[in-house]
């Protein structure tokens, strides 16, 4: 483990560790990027659609007639239309089935139940208004526990008939029956109730596709906000029956995707529908509302915890259930094998032998759930459940909870380390991150001034969470998506005057590929990174990937990249000899020429042995210089870190303000130091987000509360604290590049640092947990029951 | 027949006459009749500012403004700040402070962090804040991009409090 990177190439050659500026920075600082609503096709049409009032509903009538007599409108697309060709359901990806459009009931509010084709945005618009739809409203259900009672109305009868609950599946893990014993035996057991709020990703893009249908050349090219455009070209060909090679989906730039851009929306499809009807491009945008209500979400996880311990604090066993409310259909993007996500990763950075976990997924009348809200696959509840439970132990023993983590924390010759429910941590050195932080934040005077400020009355509280990250899937042997390995790719090309051309299989939503992949290469093969250019996101053209989400981009396409350069280096070294006439195991490689060992002036740069591939390869060797590379991870990475977080509560208001906020990432070795650190600050952003302000709330006819950005509340720069961060360096083992991905760790660890705050300054009130978002409501109301506000 | 009106948009200098209906919003005129693209429209309801043009000077949210409005204003965009191909200190200072990635509410930050500076050339931090508390960005957290609106001012400190790159 160290602190610091050191780079191995010169800053011109711009390989790792250098903070080198993004390739994607002048055209976006020019307003000059393409996003998918800056792009018009010639003849293009628009879509838009009509909406649920009803939370549940069955549906009567639609009258279209009034919306076609208005000159534009083109079409009124109905579930009954699409009934007709089979496409009125469709898949997901977590082997449910979603409506595209209703035939006879409507399942949440904001539910698409008809669409409208029209020459103009606004002339959709007002054919939107104009259709009249008869509802029938239908009891609803928006609490999960009770779609579980007994004689609860069964909100999904199309499933089979042995499936005729609102239990969509149970899942678990660990072994229960050890894990009870070891809880009965522990001398201290605390237990809680955890809730984690529905929240949306609400990247400040929206989702939006142009469908083009060319039916002279039987070509569909769908122009579209994914995350994940390969895995979208294959459901659609299975889906539509069109051929594959006659599929082009195209990403543009994006304006954020957090997991918010992975699933199938069925405005997408609508708009493919429309364009192979009137064989013309159609244009579908959501608008902010249509976002907020009806795409996927997050969360939403009803979690009850029991933590055993010694009376010293060393933790023995943990057993959690858990209920998931997954809306009306389960649409989460979880590996297959993993209904619940990765949500056994639990046991967090400690050290124990007996842990059980179950989760019951649940329907119930709200959109579908379950999607990441930048985290991958659950991990996020996990690690919030794990930290709260940790804190409330150290608390009830009183003992510091910074060294309760200490004593109970995996040690770095444990690693690698098998955990209770079945994981590999791949390294780790949890005590060092956590002492850097207290160090930075100077953990023990604030103890001090905390328990005078307490003394006084005053509200002072200091959370920690020490969290472990599981990120990169994966290992093919585990994971896959609706049967797809989850893989990744790389494409390199290295053209006869030295420069480059690399495709990958990942997707950017803003993280900056085009330079940290350039960057990768630099580093593999020498070539300056201004020389290499990265695409991506065109199906046509990228080799196959699995996509962005998950921290999947760095673990997987990033080895996949390191790997191919290998092979080009490989490829390299014989041109080399040929050119050097020397034998290739006299030859020495350093970033950018091979050169004879003992004679440092024989040399041959890259950029002529680039050029020698194509104008002097020897006799039997194929010309070129060009590799792919498919990376099936061995395991999974584990980043890790510890964040501290001190806050200072306003009795009269009950606001929380958040004084200092130290982040302490170890994220293995790092690509690009900048992007790093950006990728922490705007991560802890989106921690903070549903600790204080974010949460997707529903009324009891399952109206969405939150549904437009009054209501739902993204911080600004007023909310947000000038966060301070640092890091560890612990390389992966198995990563080739040492590397473990990073863009998700601060949005998982942020959480429960701050609600870890909020109750260390309010335990001595005996309050023992506040679920998040830890409103100034919330906590007036705490304060005033205790008498205190 | 839809009812129309006839205007003369001034935006970026040039007049541009043009015909539109009384409820287009100068967002979508903007974007969709004159190309000009670099605003984006996010919220709909004037709170995430990724909408900010000027409107002689003055930041303003064009999702809300009707196009007619701005008949007899100078309207100013992204578009318009660009001098031949050079980046001014505000692009400079936000490139090297990375204070964007996704790019998209980069537009209308700088839109805003214009007028702002504009308005007062010397901000302290508290006023940055101030300046764009109107614009969400959902991928920064907002501390590179008020250090870069600070290092643009010319202030002494616009350092950050992280030990990363920056």
């Amino acid at each position: 483990m160290t602190t610091e990177t050191t780079p191995r190439t010169s800053p011109e050659i711009g390989g790792m560790g250098h903070s080198v500026k993004r390739k994607e920075d002048p055209r976006f600082i020019r307003g000059a990027g393409e996003y998918i609503d800056d792009l018009v096709l010639p003849g293009m049409l628009w879509l838009d659609i009509v909406r649920s009032p009803y939370a549940h509903a069955t549906i009567k009538g639609i009258d279209a007639s009034e919306a076609l007599k208005i000159p534009g409108v083109l079409a009124v697309i109905t579930g009954a239309d699409l009934e007709k060709a089979g496409l009125h359901w469709m898949p997901t990806l977590a082997g449910d089935k979603q409506m595209v459009l209703p035939t006879t009931t409507v399942m949440y509010q904001s539910q698409e139940v008809a669409a409208v084709v029209a020459t103009s945005r606004y002339i959709a618009a007002d054919g939107v208004a104009a259709v009249l739809v008869d509802y029938e409203p239908l009891p609803v259900i928006v609490d999960p526990h009770k779609a579980l009672e007994p004689g609860a109305m069964v909100l999904r009868p199309d499933r089979a008939a042995d499936k005729q609950t609102n239990r969509i599946w149970h899942w678990e893990s660990g072994d229960a029956a050890k894990t009870d014993a070891a809880l009965a035996a522990a001398d201290v057991r605390v237990s809680e109730d955890i809730y984690i709020p529905r929240i949306h990703v609400a990247s400040i893009e929206t989702c939006g596709c142009i469908a083009d249908w060319d039916a002279v050349r039987g070509q569909m090219t769908l122009h579209m906000t994914s995350q994940a455009p390969h895995a979208i070209r294959t459901v659609l060909a299975l889906v539509s029956g069109l051929p594959e090679q006659n599929i082009r989906v195209k990403t543009h730039d994006m304006g954020g995707g957090f997991g918010g851009k992975v699933p199938v929306y069925p405005g997408y499809v609508l708009a493919v529908v429309a364009s192979l009807t009137v064989g013309k491009p159609v244009k579908w945008i959501e608008d902010r509302s249509e976002n907020l209500q009806a795409d996927s979400f997050a969360r939403d996880y009803h979690i009850h915890a029991e933590l055993g311990a010694t009376k010293a604090g060393k933790i023995t066993s943990l057993k959690v259930k858990t209920i998931a409310d997954h809306g009306y259909t389960d649409a989460a993007a979880d590996p297959s094998k993993f209904p619940a996500g990765l949500f056994n990763v639990i046991t967090g950075s400690y050290d124990f032998d007996n842990a059980f976990v179950e989760v019951d997924g649940v329907y119930t009348n709200k959109p579908p759930g379950g999607v990441a809200y930048r985290c991958s696959f659950r991990v996020t509840e996990a690690v919030h459940a794990i930290e709260r439970m940790v804190d409330i132990l150290a608390h009830d023993i009183g003992k510091d909870p910074a060294q309760l983590r200490m004593e109970n924390f995996i040690q770095p010759e444990q690693f690698p380390y098998k955990t209770p429910t079945g994981w590999e941590y791949d390294s780790g050195n949890y005590g060092v991150a956590l002492q850097k932080a207290m160090d930075m934040i100077g953990y023990d005077d604030l103890r001090k001034e905390q328990a005078a400020k307490r003394a006084k009355g005053e509200l002072m509280g200091i959370g920690i969470s020490s969290f472990t990250e599981i990120v990169g899937a994966g290992p093919s042997h585990d994971f896959d998506i609706i049967g797809l390995k989850m893989f990744d790719s790389c494409e390199i090309r290295v053209h006869p005057t030295g420069k480059v051309l690399a495709r990958i299989g990942v997707q950017t939503t803003g993280q900056g590929h085009e330079t940290t992949f350039a960057q990768i290469i630099a580093e593999e093969l020498g070539f300056p990174v201004g020389d290499i250019k990265i695409e991506y996101g065109d199906t046509d053209t990228a080799p196959y990937g699995l996509g962005t989400y998950a921290s999947r981009s760095t673990p997987v396409a990033g080895a996949a990249t390191a790997m191919a350069a290998r092979k080009i280096r490989d490829k390299a070294r014989k041109l080399a000899a040929h050119l050097l006439e020397a034998s290739e195991e006299d030859l020495e490689w350093e970033p950018g020429k091979f050169s004879v060992k003992g004679s440092p002036d024989r040399f041959k740069t890259i950029q002529e042995i680039a050029f020698a591939a194509y104008t002097n390869h020897p006799a039997g060797m194929e010309a070129g210089l060009e590799a792919v590379d498919y990376y099936d991870p061995p395991n999974l990475t584990f980043p890790f870190g510890s964040y501290i977080c001190v806050v200072d509560i306003d009795k009269g208001t009950g606001q929380v303000h958040i004084r200092r906020f130290v982040a302490v990432d170890d994220c293995g070795n790092i690509i690009n130091p900048m992007i790093v650190d950006g990728q922490i600050h705007g991560g802890l952003t989106m921690g903070l987000a549903p600790s204080l302000y974010e949460a997707i709330t529903y009324d009891e006819l399952g109206n969405n509360l939150a549904g437009t950005f009054m209501d739902y509340l993204v911080p600004t720069a007023v909310e947000t604290p000038a966060w301070e961060t640092g890091k560890t360096i612990t390389p992966s083992p198995h990563h080739p590049l040492g590397a473990k991905g990073v863009g998700e760790s601060a949005t998982v660890g942020a959480p429960p640092a701050i609600a870890n705050a909020v109750v260390d300054a309010l335990w001595h009130l005996g309050v023992r947990n506040v679920d998040i978002p830890m409103t100034p409501q919330k906590i007036w109301a705490i304060l005033h029951e205790k008498g205190i506000s | 027949m839809r009812e129309t009106v006839e205007l003369s948009l001034v935006v970026n200098g040039r007049a541009h006459p043009i015909r539109v209906e009384p409820r287009e919003t100068l967002a979508d005129v903007l974007r969709e009749r004159l190309g000009l693209t670099g605003l984006k429209i996010s919220c709909d309801v004037q709170v995430c500012g990724a909408c900010t043009v000027l409107v002689d000077g003055l930041a303003i949210s064009a999702c809300t403004y009707l196009a007619a409005d701005a008949e007899g204003h100078e309207v100013t965009t992204v578009e318009g700040l660009a001098r031949a191909g050079q980046l001014s200190p505000l692009q400079q200072s936000f490139i090297d402070a990375a204070a964007f990635q996704c790019g998209f509410c980069t537009p209308g930050m700088r839109m805003a962090a214009t007028a702002l500076l504009a308005e007062n050339p010397a901000p302290t931090r508290a006023q940055v804040v101030a300046g764009i508390e109107g614009n969400i960005c959902r991928c920064t957290g907002y501390v590179p991009i008020i250090d870069a609106i600070l290092e643009a001012a010319g202030a002494v400190d616009a350092a950050g409090v992280s030990e990363g790159a920056r």
